[in-house]
C-alpha cells in the first residue's frame, strides 16, 4: 500500500489507534488476571457492559452529525423505570416483545423532542439535551417514586446465555457493527457525514441537513432504548437514576474510539472499542491492587493519555517539522 | 453589548434582528419572576427573601465567572472541571486552615493556586496536544476528584474559620452578607477584564475567529491556557466563597454548580460558539436560575414535577434567545 492509500484507510476506519490501544490493555488485564477469557468471567463482564456499549453507539451518530446529547443517561434511568412498570414476574413473551417495543417507541420519542428543538428551533445542542435531562429525570421519578420492580427469571437466564459458546453480547455487538456496515453504504451515511463535517456547505448542496440532524438524536433515543432494555436484563431491577452517570462514559468512549468532537468523522466500532477501553483500565486498575484511595486518580490518568496520545503525536510532528 | 453586526466563525457578517441585549431580557424577567413569586406565596416577596435570593444566586454567579471566559474563547470552549476545583479549593481551605482565622490567607492562596494548576492542565491539554474541552476538562474533574480522595482519605476533616463565615455568608453592612459586595466587585473586575484589557480583545478575537485571529498577531495558544487558567482560578476562588456559607465539604459540594454555571452564561446570551457575550449576562443568568430554583421550591411541589417544570422553563429561555443562525443566510 502506498502512502495515500494507508492515509484513505486510516481515514475511514478511525478506531485504529484505539483498536490498537485495547489489545495492549487487554494483554495487561490478561496479565494480572488469568481468566479473563473463560466464557464466565467474559460473559458477566460483557453482559455488564452492553448497556453503555448500546448508548455510546447512539452517542457517536450524534457526534458524527456534529452534535452532542447530553441527555441519554437521564433517558435510560426514563425507559428502565417505564420497563420495570411495564412488565412483571408473571408476563408471557409476546408482553414483554410489546413492553420492549413500547420502551424504544419512547425512546426515538424522547430523540424526536431533543432533535426538533436542535435541528429545527436551532436550539444549541449542549443546553438543550442538558434541559431535556430534567425532562426524562422528572419522569422517571414519576414512574418509579421507589427503587424496585421485578422481571421473570426466565428473561434474566435469556440474557445471560452463550449460544454456541459465545456470550449473547458479542451476537449483540455482531449485529451492531453489520447494522452499521449497512448504513454507511446508503446515501443517508453520506448526508449524515457531510452535515457533521460542514453543515452549511452540506446545506447548499442540497442536503436535507435539518432532518438529518433531527434523526441523529433520534437514534439516539432509539439506542437509549435498547440499553435501557439491555439494563434492566442484567440487573433485573429499576431504580430513577440508575443511567444518569452513563452520558459522560458515553461522551469519553466515543472521543477514545477516534470518533471526531466536531463532526463529520468516526464510527461505531471506535464507540464499541472505547466502552471496552474504559472497562479495561478499571480492571487493571483492581486487579493491579492500586490502593482503593489512589484508583479514581489512576483512572482518570490513564483516560487522559489516552485522549493525549494522538495529540501528542501530531505535537512531536510538528515540533519537528520545525 | 447592543451589537447588531457581529462577525461570526465563517467572516461572514450576521445582522442580528433583536436589538434588545439578551442580559437585560435576563434582568427584566427576573425581575418579573421574583414578583409573580408573590401569587403563588405572599410571603415570597420581601426584602429578606430578596437578600436571599441574591446571595444564593453570587455563589452560582462568582463559579460561573470562569466559565465565561471560557465560552467567549471559542473552539467548543466549555470547563467542566470548575465542580470539581470548586469541592477542592472549599476542601483544601476547610482542611488547612483549621478553623483558624489567621489561616484565612492560606486558604485564600491555596484555593486560587489548585484552581490555577487545574486551569494550566486543561489549557495544555487543549492548546496543545487538542484534545478536545469537553473531554480534557472532564478527563481532569476524574483527576481532580481522584486527588481529593488520595488528601483525604475519604474523610473530610477541618473546620470552617469563624471569620470567613461572618465576612461571606452573614450580613455585614445594612443587612446585606458579604458574599454580594464580593460579587458585585468581581462584576466591575470582570467587566474591565473583557472591555479595558488587551487580553480581553484577544479572548474575543479568539473566540470569534481563531485564523483571523492569528493572522493578526494574537497568541492564539497562550490566550487559550490563561484562559482555561483563570477559569480554574476563578472556581477555586468560588470553592473559597461557597465554603464560607456551606461550612461544610463533602464530594459533591461543586457538582452540584457545573451544569448549572453553563446555563447561567448561555441564559445570559453569551453564545456557546464563541466571540459573543458578556459577565454580567452571566449574573442577570445566575439570578434568573436561582429565582426559578426559589420560586419552584416555594411552589412545594413534587420532586418529580419540580425536574420537569425546571426542564420546560429551560427549553422556554434558550428558545427565547439561545438560537443558533440560520443555515438559511
Amino acid at each position: 500500500m502506498n502512502r495515500a492509500k494507508v492515509q484513505h484507510f486510516l481515514w475511514r476506519h478511525t478506531y485504529i489507534f484505539s483498536l490498537l490501544l485495547l489489545v495492549v490493555l487487554l494483554a495487561v488485564n490478561y496479565s494480572l488476571q488469568d481468566n479473563l477469557f473463560e466464557l464466565r468471567v467474559l460473559n458477566n463482564s460483557m453482559r455488564t457492559l452492553l448497556p453503555l456499549i448500546l448508548l455510546a453507539v447512539g452517542q457517536a451518530i450524534v457526534v458524527i452529525g456534529g452534535g452532542i446529547d447530553l441527555s441519554v443517561g437521564t433517558m435510560v434511568s426514563m425507559l428502565v423505570a417505564m420497563l420495570v412498570n411495564l412488565i412483571d414476574p408473571e408476563s408471557t413473551t409476546n408482553e414483554i416483545v410489546l413492553s420492549i417495543l413500547a420502551v424504544c417507541g419512547a425512546g426515538i420519542l424522547a430523540g424526536l423532542l431533543n432533535g426538533f428543538a436542535v435541528a429545527f428551533l436551532r436550539l444549541q445542542p449542549i443546553v438543550t439535551t442538558y434541559a431535556t435531562s430534567f425532562i426524562f429525570s422528572g419522569v422517571a421519578l414519576l414512574l418509579l417514586p421507589r427503587p424496585g420492580g421485578q422481571i421473570p427469571t426466565d428473561l434474566r437466564r435469556f440474557y445471560a446465555q452463550t449460544p454456541y459458546g459465545v456470550p449473547l453480547s458479542f451476537y449483540v455487538i455482531g449485529a451492531l457493527l453489520l447494522f452499521w456496515v449497512v448504513l454507511r453504504s446508503t446515501r443517508y451515511a453520506q448526508y449524515l457525514f457531510a452535515t457533521g463535517s460542514d453543515s452549511q456547505a452540506a446545506y447548499k448542496t442540497g442536503i436535507p441537513v435539518r432532518l438529518v440532524r433531527m434523526s441523529t438524536y433520534v437514534w439516539a433515543g432509539l439506542f437509549a432504548g435498547l440499553a435501557a432494555t439491555a439494563l434492566t436484563l442484567s440487573t433485573g431491577s429499576g431504580q430513577a437514576n440508575i443511567g444518569d452517570n452513563m452520558t459522560l462514559d458515553s461522551i469519553v468512549a466515543v472521543v477514545l474510539g477516534g470518533t471526531s468532537m466536531s463532526g463529520g468523522k468516526g464510527g461505531i466500532a471506535g464507540a464499541i472499542i472505547g466502552v471496552m477501553i474504559l472497562r479495561t483500565i478499571r480492571n487493571v486498575i483492581f486487579f493491579a491492587s492500586v490502593p482503593t484511595w489512589s484508583q479514581t486518580l489512576v483512572n482518570a490518568l490513564i483516560i487522559i493519555a489516552a485522549l493525549a496520545g494522538p495529540g501528542l503525536i501530531a505535537l512531536v510532528r510538528r515540533v519537528v517539522k520545525k | 453589548m447592543n451589537v447588531s453586526d457581529v462577525n461570526n466563525g465563517s467572516g461572514r457578517l450576521v445582522r442580528y434582528r433583536r436589538y434588545v441585549s439578551p442580559p437585560l431580557i435576563a434582568l427584566v424577567l427576573a425581575i418579573l419572576l421574583f414578583f409573580s413569586g408573590g401569587l403563588i406565596n405572599p410571603d415570597f416577596v420581601n426584602l429578606n427573601q430578596a437578600t436571599n435570593i441574591v446571595r444564593l444566586a453570587a455563589f452560582l454567579g462568582i463559579i460561573a465567572a470562569g466559565q465565561t471566559l471560557v465560552i467567549i474563547s471559542g473552539g467548543e470552549g466549555i470547563d467542566l472541571s470548575i465542580g470539581a476545583v470548586v469541592t477542592l479549593a472549599a476542601m483544601l481551605t476547610f482542611r488547612f486552615t483549621e478553623g483558624r482565622n489567621e489561616l484565612i490567607v492560606l486558604g485564600f492562596l491555596l484555593s486560587i493556586g489548585s484552581g490555577m494548576v487545574v486551569g494550566f492542565l486543561n489549557g495544555l491539554g487543549i492548546a496543545l496536544l487538542r484534545i478536545p474541552p469537553l473531554v480534557m476538562t472532564l478527563g481532569m474533574t476524574g483527576v481532580v476528584q481522584g486527588t481529593i480522595l488520595i488528601v483525604t482519605q475519604g474523610e473530610m476533616i477541618g473546620t470552617t474559620p469563624p471569620l470567613m463565615a461572618r465576612l461571606i455568608a452573614s450580613p455585614l453592612i445594612l443587612g446585606i452578607p458579604g458574599v454580594i459586595f464580593i460579587w458585585l466587585a468581581l462584576g466591575v473586575l470582570m467587566w474591565l477584564l473583557l472591555n479595558r484589557t488587551t487580553y480581553g480583545k484577544h479572548l474575543f478575537a479568539i473566540g470569534t475567529n481563531r485564523t483571523t485571529a492569528r493572522l493578526s498577531g494574537v497568541r492564539v495558544q497562550w490566550v487559550v491556557i490563561l484562559t482555561y487558567m483563570l477559569s480554574g482560578m476563578l472556581a477555586g476562588f468560588g470553592g473559597f466563597v461557597l465554603l464560607g456559607f456551606s461550612q461544610t465539604v463533602f464530594l459533591q459540594l461543586g457538582n452540584n454548580y457545573l451544569f448549572p454555571s453553563i446555563a447561567a452564561v448561555v441564559v445570559g446570551g453569551t453564545l456557546l460558539s464563541g466571540g459573543v457575550g458578556s459577565y454580567w449576562g452571566t449574573m442577570s443568568g445566575a439570578l434568573v436560575l436561582t429565582l426559578i430554583d426559589s420560586l419552584l421550591r416555594a411552589m412545594r411541589l413534587e420532586e418529580a414535577y419540580q425536574l420537569i417544570i425546571l426542564g420546560v422553563i429551560l427549553l422556554v429561555l434558550i428558545t427565547a434567545y439561545g438560537r443558533q443562525r440560520s443555515l438559511r443566510q
